[in-house]
């Protein structure tokens, strides 16, 4: 005990008065500035969402230059918006084809069809409008008349218009291989029956594994692989998926998902690269997603609520049916939600599966070709020309949009039923 | 804290003096109308029913109730003639010259040498190598746990028992030198065996070091401390020092009748 | 009739309950709950059975073009060309572009997902951090497309701006490797912050009591005691890295950067990463989203690429389960 050492003792180093003072100083000084460091790596992350929300919005509006083939003042004496119905009814008659003019009586009577939709094709047809350039919202507002001047060496007939390349037309025209009269339509249906399928196959199965691993599993081998397996899944890259539809169920089912076996023999199913398959394996890739979600909503429930039940003489299903899956559903709901807006995002697999890059018709059933919205946006991306660029920014909105609805929905309804529940 | 405000260590009575401190959490008042000072070199024991205050007085005398964010003290806290909470006092330094040790052992999940070289490592250690070597040794010689562990001194300090890692904690605040230890209910997470240990501990260290140790155990205040406090909950639910004396006084002939009450054991 | 059935039964049970009560405890087997068991567990076999059907499809596929007598697997995995027209099918180009893109994309998300998790779960009062974890959140909950877009139109022009339009191609690992890093900065983050939090407050008391400062509280008290989940989250990182494809699809390049050691220079070629060079996630996905006929060498080549990928991604997350298991420091 007599080893205690002196508190005097300073040969020890540690620094006393004014050399502690110092150290203490040049401490803080030191947290001053990491707590800097570490706050702005924090704030990365939302600068980086700042640029990337800026980059889109402003590729898709801007400034473009619009050049008509025939000069309208070549078929009218006035501007085309003051001509009446039947006189550009009459410059539809001179300046189409007949196969075209017969094309167009043959959809809908010229007669029966208002001034704005004939003006829409008197621009289209014979006017033959194109945009010929188009500029972003940041170079719209801050250099136009650079651009204007540009316009005026290039292009001398061309008009320059602002566009919002996001706009009602947007959301209903189908494909086109023309930027500005392109639309996200064929994709966001597409895109709306592949998550229904993806919903109907991956929820049931699902919330019926984590039912099965959190009320039934006992501790033994295969149910301790279900569930490693499980967390291994979640960390499968997804086109590892894709490649999993493509040879399983484009391949190997196909007589199933081209529609075959149900006496489909429509030529335009294209093997088997249909929603059905795209549906199935974008389930696959998030049930391991809302197995975890759904077990550990289950896992929540508390006990009492359970012996409450078999103490009542319910049987084990009945006590689950009735009690648990009721407790555990907001939980439920929320990761499958949030598991669906990762698969509406996924691009990878389908393309792997096959998802058409290009196609006008609308899908009409699980056994239709099809194309998705974040195929869409991967396929205008990977073109060289800007308007492309603008409008896979406007699909990217769209596609944004539809997430955050998705995630406001998750958010309402979880708030929704734990208040009529705890009512 | 930048002078020694004209009381040298030596010539001072008291460690630690407060006056008139309340400690609060948010609104709600924790401790009131503190005065209690802290003679130096002794065992001070502050005492007291549970929820009475006795450990947010005692982490207001290294200002660790600050890491509750809405915790707040009001009033004074001397040592060395400064008070703690003046505007210009850094905790950091405070907590250099006060040190502490927790109702839990709390060893870092580092080895035993690290342990008590971590403290005098961020605090500007000059030494050397050999320097640490005998610091960590005395350290652990102080806290008597040296020949329990002077051959594993690279093993984690989790792999010990809790006493040994209680005695490790003790050991590495002493490897800071401080002057005054705080100890919150040191052995209540202990064995009796331990208990015993850490108590013939605190005496040892007694002839070097201030040491204020909170206890809802009376046979340890009674058998290891010189002064004690008693604290107990008002009608407000804010903790009051109801009295304070030498220990022997205290538990032989207490003034306030709550005190007898409580030493007697008819509540708490 | 039935009604007749329904009134006798009726009267049956009522004669039994007035005279005795009737017991009967032997042990009932319920069909429809044994069928729901049995539909659970099939549902619980689903999952078994998607790995199985990967292990089969890439192993299968994988078999066959190994077999395939133009393919020598020790060319595939030392041979430093892949160019299936003239059958060259060496996967080193694709590997070193996927691990090129895969570094840098650490080097970003590491120090930043780090920081921010430090600073959320060391730093951050309650107010900053309900501003700053969502923000995190939303970022994790872009698709990737998005941020493939991202890289093409925002991060190529910039690293083009600064390192010069000579020195940067239009398709490179630079900037898919930064994207993908700000791809997986919310999941290092958020995953260390969940290892930081558990540290038990009972550490950094005892850290503070000893003078420390909230930095050297945080840094060396804190993240050495959650080192193991941490490195967990770097590695689970990492897998998301080389398993992430539309970044680099779209940013990375449209072929594989095959390269001969005794030509091409190693840092200025080889390794560089503001050159062109196909992933081998962006290589499966541009073969098998153009025309593709079923048997041909190129189908069973994107998976022997897909088996390696697999192989790979399932090694990480296997360590990092391990890391969290066999190194976590348990605390009472």
């Amino acid at each position: 005990m007599s080893s205690v050492s002196q508190t005097g003792n300073t040969s020890s180093g540690m620094p006393t008065d004014e050399a502690m003072h110092r150290n203490i100083a040049q401490r803080r000084q030191r947290g001053r500035i990491w707590q800097g460091v570490l706050f702005a790596s924090t704030t990365i992350g939302m600068l980086v969402l700042v640029i990337l929300l800026a980059t889109i919005i402003n590729e898709s509006f801007g400034l473009i230059a619009v050049q008509s083939t025939v000069d309208p003042a070549t078929i009218a004496d006035r501007p085309l918006e003051e001509l009446s119905k039947e006189e550009l009814i009459v410059i539809l008659e001179d300046n189409l084809k007949r196969r075209v003019y017969q094309r167009l009586e043959r959809e809908q009577p010229l007669a029966e069809r208002d001034q704005a939709a004939l003006l829409e094709i008197v621009r289209v047809e014979v006017v033959q409008e194109e945009v010929v350039g188009s500029w972003p919202l940041n170079e719209t507002l801050f250099n136009r008349a650079a651009i204007e001047a540009e316009v005026a060496e290039e292009f001398p007939r061309a008009e320059i218009q602002f566009r919002s390349w996001i706009n009602p037309d947007f959301l209903t025209n189908p494909m086109s291989s023309v930027p500005a009269l392109a639309g996200v339509r064929t994709a966001l249906l597409g895109t709306l029956w592949m998550i229904g399928i993806t919903i109907l196959f991956a929820f049931p199965i699902g919330v019926g594994a984590a039912i099965y691993l959190e009320e039934y599993a006992t501790d033994t081998w295969y149910n301790r692989i279900i569930q490693t397996n499980i967390a291994n899944l979640a960390g499968v890259p997804s086109i590892i998926y894709g490649m999993l539809g493509l040879a399983i169920f484009v391949r190997a089912f196909e007589p199933l998902t081209s529609g075959t076996l149900f006496g489909l023999t429509d030529p335009t199913t294209a093997n088997g690269r249909t929603i059905l398959s795209a549906g199935l394996t974008m389930g696959l890739l998030i049930l391991p997603v809302i197995i975890i979600a759904a077990q550990e909503s289950i896992r929540a429930v508390p006990n009492s609520l359970r012996q409450a039940s078999y103490g009542l003489g319910a049987t084990k299903w009945q006590t689950i049916w009735n009690h648990v899956l009721p407790g555990a559903m907001p939980g439920i709901l929320t990761g499958t939600i949030l598991s669906v807006s990762r698969a509406i995002g996924e691009t990878a697999p389908l393309i792997v599966v096959g998802a058409s890059t290009f196609i006008v018709t609308d899908p009409d059933g699980p056994f239709s070709k099809f194309t998705a919205l974040p195929i869409q946006i991967y396929n205008w991306t990977a073109r060289p020309q800007d308007q492309f660029r603008d409008i896979a920014a406007a699909a990217i909105i769209v596609l944004l949009i539809v997430l955050l609805t998705l995630n406001a929905i998750a958010v309402l309804l979880r708030d929704y039923i734990r208040k009529r529940r705890s009512i | 804290m930048t002078t020694n405000g004209g009381i040298s260590p030596q010539d001072a009575k008291y460690a630690l003096e407060t006056r008139d401190m309340h400690v609060y959490y948010g609104s709600f008042r924790a401790v009131k109308h503190i005065n209690l000072n802290v003679e130096r070199q002794k065992i001070t024991a502050l005492i007291g029913p549970s929820g009475c205050g006795k450990s947010t007085v005692l982490r207001s005398f290294n200002r660790m109730n600050e890491l509750v964010p809405s915790a707040r003290v009001e009033g004074k806290v001397f040592f060395h003639g400064k008070n703690l909470y003046d505007s210009n006092v850094d905790p950091v330094e405070v907590r250099r010259r006060i040190g502490m040790v927790f109702q839990k052992p709390n060893p870092f999940p580092k080895s035993i040498y690290d342990n008590i070289a971590f403290g005098p490592r961020i605090n500007g250690w000059q030494g050397t190598k050999a320097d640490m070597d005998n610091l960590v040794e005395q350290s652990l010689r102080a806290s008597v746990l040296w020949d329990e562990v002077k051959d594993k001194l690279k093993e984690s300090g989790l792999s010990l028992s809790g006493g040994q890692q209680q005695r490790l904690c003790i050991a590495r605040a002493l490897a800071i030198e401080p002057e005054v230890i705080l100890m919150d209910e040191p052995c209540s997470a202990l064995d009796p065996i331990s208990t015993l240990k850490i108590e013939e501990l605190m005496f040892e260290l007694r002839r070097q070091y201030t040491i204020v140790i909170v206890t809802h155990n009376m046979q340890q205040a009674s058998r290891a401390s010189d002064n004690t406090a008693f604290f107990l909950m008002d009608n407000d639910r804010a903790g009051t020092l109801v009295e304070y004396g030498p220990t022997e006084q205290l538990f032989t002939n207490p003034q306030d009748k709550r005190t007898e009450d409580y030493i007697s054991g008819r509540f708490g | 009739m039935a009604e007749q059935a329904r009134v006798s039964a009726e009267s049956q049970t009522a004669a039994a309950s007035s005279t005795a009560v009737s017991l009967d405890f032997r042990k009932r087997t319920r069909i429809g709950e044994s069928v729901i068991q049995g539909f659970l567990f099939f549902c619980g076999a689903v999952s078994i059975l998607t790995t199985l059907g990967i292990v089969f499809v890439l192993g299968e596929e994988s078999l066959l073009f190994f077999l395939d007598e133009r393919v020598s697997i020790v060319e595939f995995l030392t041979a430093t060309s892949w160019q299936p027209a003239i059958e060259d099918f060496g996967i080193i180009p694709l590997i070193n572009a996927t691990f090129i893109t895969s570094i840098i994309a650490m080097v970003v998300a590491i120090p930043l997902g780090l920081g921010a998790a430090i600073y959320l779960s060391e730093y951050a009062s309650a107010r900053i951090r309900g501003i700053l974890k969502p923000v995190l959140e939303i970022l994790a909950g872009i698709p990737t497309v998005v941020y493939g877009y991202f890289a093409i139109s925002f991060m190529t022009p910039v690293l083009r701006g600064m390192f010069g339009k000579d020195t940067v191609q239009i398709y490179n690992s630079a900037s898919a490797g930064i994207v993908i890093g700000i791809l997986i900065l919310p999941l290092i983050a958020s995953l260390s912050e969940d290892a930081l939090s558990s540290v038990p407050r009972a550490l950094r008391q005892a850290s503070y009591g000893l003078g420390a400062t909230r930095l050297e509280t945080a840094v060396r008290v804190v993240v050495p005691s959650a080192l193991s989940g941490i490195i967990a989250a770097f590695i689970i990182g990492i897998s998301r890295a080389i398993g992430e494809t539309m970044i680099v699809a779209i940013a990375a390049g449209a072929g594989p950067k095959n390269f001969d050691l005794s030509q091409d220079n190693l840092f200025g070629y080889v390794l560089n990463p503001f050159v062109a060079a196909e992933t081998m996630t962006g290589h499966i996905a541009r073969i098998s989203g153009g025309d593709l006929s079923y048997n041909s060498i190129d189908y069973n080549s994107i998976f022997a690429i897909g088996l390696m990928l697999f192989i790979i991604t399932l090694l990480l997350n296997i360590l990092s389960r391990y890391i969290v298991r066999r190194f976590r420091e348990v605390y009472e």
